[in-house]
């Protein structure tokens, strides 16, 4: 299970990186949302994949209970990442507006140097 | 140790404050005394956290009376208290100066609750003990910064904005992966118990691979070489105050963030990781200071020199004695407030000529001559001239490299003195000697006081550069004896 988890993980990655790479704005939000993505499965699979109960004491059950934490971590960076990425959209939004582009090439050239 | 739960007041005033400033967004008197307030709280009680943990005592605060490591601490030493009350002047100098420069539509659109926001978050990252909150402050301190960097939303502002954001979501994403493995190696989040776990973990290998992890996650958000390519292009877009609270405040959080995990989690493997460290430094701070020869404007100048100066505080982490890394700590403080000093300088002279480009200006120095002073004192600080501050953060660094017979790295870094000289030179040759292109007297004193009292206290560093010696060495020597902050954080 460990196994497959970790080819997930490096496909998200290894796709999160090439959209990042791209010139267009959109696929590069893309990539990033992917690139997180990746970070929580590794987080998840960090605190190892079984099957068990919730971390609450069962009296008279000596089995597996799950850890809890990296849920805990997981909710907290899902959260961030969602305002994150709500944010960037926006701001991306806005660089449309006033550039009337979403091509990094063309976004190109510092004005002020030509100056 | 001391259980108290009053050291998260840095965290909570501009908390409070910010969340005050939300519900009144056109009263903009209102929320300008409510951030007076609430940083003027904060610095004070700082100062009494820096007079309280410099007898050595070290202030503890688990939430919610949840023991460590099982709940999330505060820890409080004299290395946080410091960077609280260096960053708490700052804030509230350029908090001063926002006042006076922010325009309208700004302050209505929550300019000062973001600002709050930010320095919640740089405040609670000096002061958090566990690594998963770390991450919390930092994307609280790194939201807050792209809305500031964002808000005016002029051309140039937003695509740099962009780039910011793009640059500092990859590095969230490495720091949560340096989690993920960090707790997979050691099942802990408290970073006391990773330290005592990092010592007993069978796998030093992999403990080395996750420590380069952290180095480039605070790596690109200290912009050290080769990941500050982001650090002059963004800085400059931004409205003056911000550019100052940037320029004199985040970078530094991330070397504090260094200088913290590099000296109580990851000494498994000083010979290797620090001597990455000193490399680093060298360089970053030779080519810093290299980037600033092709500029032409005051503002990308003074940015590249942010690049330049974190190499000398990575310097002192990576020679790691006690007197290197007082040297370091001591570097940090003088530059949070000596580089603020000058983009607030800069932002004052955007203000009465209407540029920073060099090319535009020439004689200010006749036209406002105590805007030229307070730069001059300002920029020889910066590159080390006695009896200012800047001269001592440098002489102990450079006795410390010569002494651990780091003999390259320090002529790298007097070299690097000299060019920043250099580069000061130019902008007082271009901007404030000269003929005086037609300027309209004004006054301006209010712009520049909080420039000029950032200044005054460069001076009084250098000054009273015994005492501060005094306390950055005792911090250093505590940052060198991790099991204080273990017990403290730990119990026995």
């Amino acid at each position: 299970m460990e196994l497959l988890m970790i080819g997930v993980i490096g496909l998200l990655f290894g796709s999160g990186v090439y959209l990042m790479m791209q010139r267009r704005l959109l696929k590069v939000i893309f990539g990033s949302a992917l690139l997180s993505h990746g970070t929580l499965l590794l987080t998840m699979t960090m605190g190892r994949l079984k099957n068990g109960l919730p971390p609450i004491l069962v009296e008279g059950y000596t089995g597996p209970y799950v850890d809890p934490v990296p849920q805990a971590l997981n909710l907290t960076a899902i959260v961030i990442g969602f305002a994150t990425t709500a944010f960037i959209l926006v701001l991306t939004y806005r660089i449309f507006a006033e550039w009337q582009t979403d091509d990094l090439e063309e976004l190109r050239g510092v004005e002020d140097d030509a100056e | 140790m001391m259980q108290s739960n009053w050291i998260i007041l840095p965290v909570l005033f501009p908390l409070f404050g910010a969340i005050l400033n939300f519900f009144m967004p056109k009263r903009v008197k209102a929320q300008k005394l409510v951030a007076a307030t609430a940083l003027t709280a904060t610095l004070l009680y700082s100062i009494y956290l820096l007079s309280y943990t410099r007898t050595g005592a070290i202030a503890v605060f688990s939430a919610s009376d949840w023991p460590a490591p099982f709940g999330i601490v505060f820890a409080c030493d004299l290395l946080s208290a410091i960077m609280l009350v260096a960053s708490g002047i700052v804030a509230l100098a350029v908090l001063f100066y926002s006042f006076w420069s922010i325009d309208q539509g700004r302050e209505q659109h929550n300019y000062y609750a973001f600002y709050l926001l930010m320095l919640m978050g740089v405040n609670g990252s000096f002061l958090t003990g566990d690594i998963f909150n770390l991450y919390v402050f930092f994307e609280i301190l790194l939201i807050s910064s792209y809305i500031l960097m964002a808000l005016g939303g002029e051309k140039e502002q937003l695509r740099e904005s962009f780039k910011y954001m793009v640059i500092n979501i990859i590095a969230s994403a490495l720091f949560l992966v340096g989690v993920a493995l960090l707790y997979a190696v050691t099942g802990t989040l408290n970073m006391a118990d990773i330290a005592v776990k990092v010592q007993a973990a069978s796998d030093q290998g992999l403990l080395t691979v996750i420590a380069m992890i952290f180095m480039i996650v605070f790596g690109i958000k200290a912009a050290i070489f080769p990941l500050y390519f982001w650090l002059p292009q963004s800085y400059p877009t931004t409205p003056p105050a911000v550019n100052a609270a940037f320029g004199g405040l985040l970078a530094k959080v991330g070397v504090y963030v260094l200088f913290r995990i590099f000296t109580l989690i990851f000494i498994n493997d000083i010979g290797y990781t620090h001597s990455i460290l000193i490399f680093i430094g060298g360089v970053t701070m030779l080519l810093g200071v290299l980037g600033t020869v092709g500029q032409m404007d005051m503002r990308r100048i003074l940015s590249f020199h942010i690049i330049s100066q974190i190499g000398y505080m990575i310097l002192g982490l990576g020679i790691f004695t006690p007197l290197a890394l007082a040297g370091g700590i001591y570097f940090i403080v003088h530059n949070i407030i000596v580089k603020t000093a000058l983009f607030l300088t800069a932002g004052v002279t955007d203000q009465l000529t209407g540029t920073t480009d060099l090319h535009k200006l020439g004689g200010l120095l006749k036209a406002y001559p105590a805007l030229g002073l307070t730069f001059f004192l300002a920029g020889v600080s910066l590159a080390g001239a006695p009896p200012l501050s800047g001269f001592f953060g440098k002489f102990v660094l450079i006795v410390a490299g010569l002494e651990a017979q780091h003999y390259l790295v320090i002529a790298v870094a007097i070299g690097t003195s000299l060019l920043t000289l250099f580069s000061m030179m130019k902008i007082f040759r271009y901007a404030f000697w000269g003929q005086p292109r037609e300027y309209q007297p004004q006054k301006y004193g209010r712009f520049l006081a909080p420039a000029a009292i950032l200044v005054v206290l460069s001076l009084a560093m250098g000054i009273g550069a015994e005492w501060m010696l005094d306390v950055v060495s005792a911090a250093a020597t505590q940052l060198l004896r991790p099991e204080l902050y273990i017990t403290a954080v730990l119990g026995a």
